[in-house]
């Protein structure tokens, strides 16, 4: 077993490196997959590293006005906070409101002026509610609606719920949202069933190439594992460099770029690709070693059929 | 040892036959010549010795055990009984004479032990161990022929199938090639060979089984190449 399991794994390194032009092309064609499918990856992290910034910047505010007490609020914050589709509710007391406001107009004296006759703070208390996904801000609006529709009429507590002029927006952003990711996961289908067919087939080609070397081996008796090993090793080896070489090509790319993503997506794409290096090389690496040794079985099984 | 049982095979959905109800005996230790134009059905009959082909009708047995009826995974083993040798030597480029030899070996799990003896043994058999670390690039035809018949020798199998040995030969490499084949019957190996070649089969005197068009039209013992 041990003499076998020896001599399948010397044919392998042998096979691969006599077939040297063969085999520089099969990891040609898998490095350049390879590189395509980390590519997508990178963007397809950047693209949801930006709907992720952009969702964040979505939500319901509910203002309150400025007689209501902060126990009111404290319990509507505590409805809100129990419903599933919230993520997240903030609460900004009239006196953060006021300050925040003056520090936005900080250089309007006219603003500032007004505000100083006023004397007392004109701005209510609010609530920044933040949804699981934007899709659930309706609901959320809704359950805000109703609560508002039971107030006392005398003496009410919500002032203004922004939601309704900002639906179109929303409304918008999840359209976006959903047709970006939609596409982006079409778009990597299509380049990873392109990689798997493209490899398989230079896989195929190599093999072709040995035809009569396994037509012989058949007719000494070789046993079907004798003759796939070497194949299904060279597969892996081909799948291991073009992985490793996959992620040297990224690498300054990815350094070079990285700057201009973190100014453009407040996301350095480098940094990422550095801190998950571990998952992108398994990714990488592991895809490849499993194209290329299923590509061999795949193409050596033709020359096995009686 | 080896029994054909009305063997037919049809290719093209009916439209070709290439041999039509074949049946004969070869018993252990027999050199049979199987003659014929060609088309005449010579080399499926060999195919279907080694499993490479299976009949539309009939059976082939070796030993008593319908070869058909191997299953897939156990055909390397079955194949391991049987040394093979072709027209176009199919040895591996790449390969030394001791390599395309100890390649068989090692395809049937044999140790580095037994390689490294057995090798050496097989070539001096067919007088070329001064060709041992020769790539089959520069050899002449002969010796890659003899070559292929210490490679079909060498896991001692109990039938050596040649299918048009000569064919690529001149006279003097034909002549060596035959008498290496004789000895290895000689040794108590069945040998059943295919070829065209009138001198081969008259120098021989051995059985001859004539085919035609898919049938067998004459089988003799000690017999002369009528066609």
């Amino acid at each position: 077993m041990w003499v076998a399991f020896k001599r399948i794994v010397s044919a392998g390194f042998v096979g691969f490196w006599r077939n040297g032009f063969v085999s520089l092309a099969a990891i040609f064609v898998m490095t350049v997959a390879l590189f395509t499918v980390g590519s997508t990856m990178m963007l397809d992290k950047l693209l949801g590293v930006s709907l992720e910034n952009i969702q964040d910047k979505v939500d319901i505010n509910v203002y309150f006005v400025t007689t209501a007490t902060e126990q009111d609020i404290a319990a509507l914050q505590t409805q809100l906070e129990s419903l599933p589709d919230v993520e997240e509710v903030t609460y900004t007391s009239r006196e953060e409101a006021l300050a925040r406001f003056r520090e936005l107009h900080r250089n309007d004296e006219t603003i500032m002026q007004g505000l100083d006759e006023l004397g007392d703070n004109p701005l209510g208390a609010s609530l920044s509610i933040r949804a699981q996904e934007t899709s659930q801000y309706e609901g959320i609006s809704q359950f805000l609606e109703d609560q508002r529709a039971v107030e006392n009429p005398q003496s009410p507590l919500i002032d203004d719920i922004n939601f309704l002029k900002n639906k179109d927006a929303i409304d918008k952003l999840t359209a976006i949202i959903d047709a970006v990711e939609r596409s982006t996961l079409v778009a990597m289908l299509v380049l990873v069933a392109a990689a798997i067919l493209i490899t398989f087939n230079t896989i195929r080609l190599a093999i072709y190439t040995t035809r009569e070397e396994i037509a012989v081996m058949r007719l000494v008796g070789a046993s079907n594992t004798f003759i796939r090993g070497p194949f299904m090793l060279q597969g892996i080896m081909y799948g291991l460099v073009a992985g490793v070489l996959s992620l040297l090509i990224m690498y300054p790319i990815l350094l070079w770029i990285g700057p201009a993503t973190q100014e453009f997506f407040q996301f350095n794409i480098f940094n990422y690709f550095v801190s998950d290096f571990g998952y992108i090389f398994l990714v990488l690496v592991g895809s490849g070693i499993m194209l290329g040794m299923i590509s061999s079985v795949l193409a050596v099984a033709r020359y096995l059929r009686v | 040892m080896i029994y054909f049982d009305n063997v037919s095979k049809v290719y093209n959905d009916g439209r070709s036959t290439a041999i039509e109800g074949v049946s004969f005996q070869v018993a252990p230790n027999e050199f049979v010549s199987i003659v014929g134009h060609s088309g005449a059905g010579k080399t499926t009959l060999l195919k279907m010795l080694i499993a490479e082909d299976v009949p539309t009708d009939g059976q082939v047995f070796f030993e008593s055990i319908d070869i058909h009826k191997i299953p897939k995974a156990k055909l390397p083993k079955y194949r391991r009984k049987i040394g093979t040798v072709f027209q176009d030597f199919k040895l591996l480029p790449h390969k030394t004479a001791y390599e395309n030899i100890s390649f068989a070996m090692e395809a049937n799990g044999r140790s580095d032990e037994e390689i490294s003896e057995n090798v050496p043994q097989a070539l001096a058999l067919v007088d070329l161990e001064d060709k041992i670390w020769n790539f089959p690039g520069e050899l002449s035809g002969g010796e890659k022929q003899r070559v292929a018949i210490a490679r079909a020798i060498v896991n001692q199998p109990d039938i050596i199938i040649a299918d048009e040995p000569t064919g690529n030969l001149d006279p003097i490499a034909t002549y060596e090639v035959v008498q290496i084949l004789k000895k290895i019957n000689d040794l108590g190996t069945t040998v059943i060979m295919t070829t065209h070649n009138k001198g081969v089969i008259d120098e021989l005197g051995r059985r001859v089984i004539t085919m035609d068009e898919g049938k067998i039209v004459r089988d003799d013992s000690e017999g002369k190449y009528v066609l």
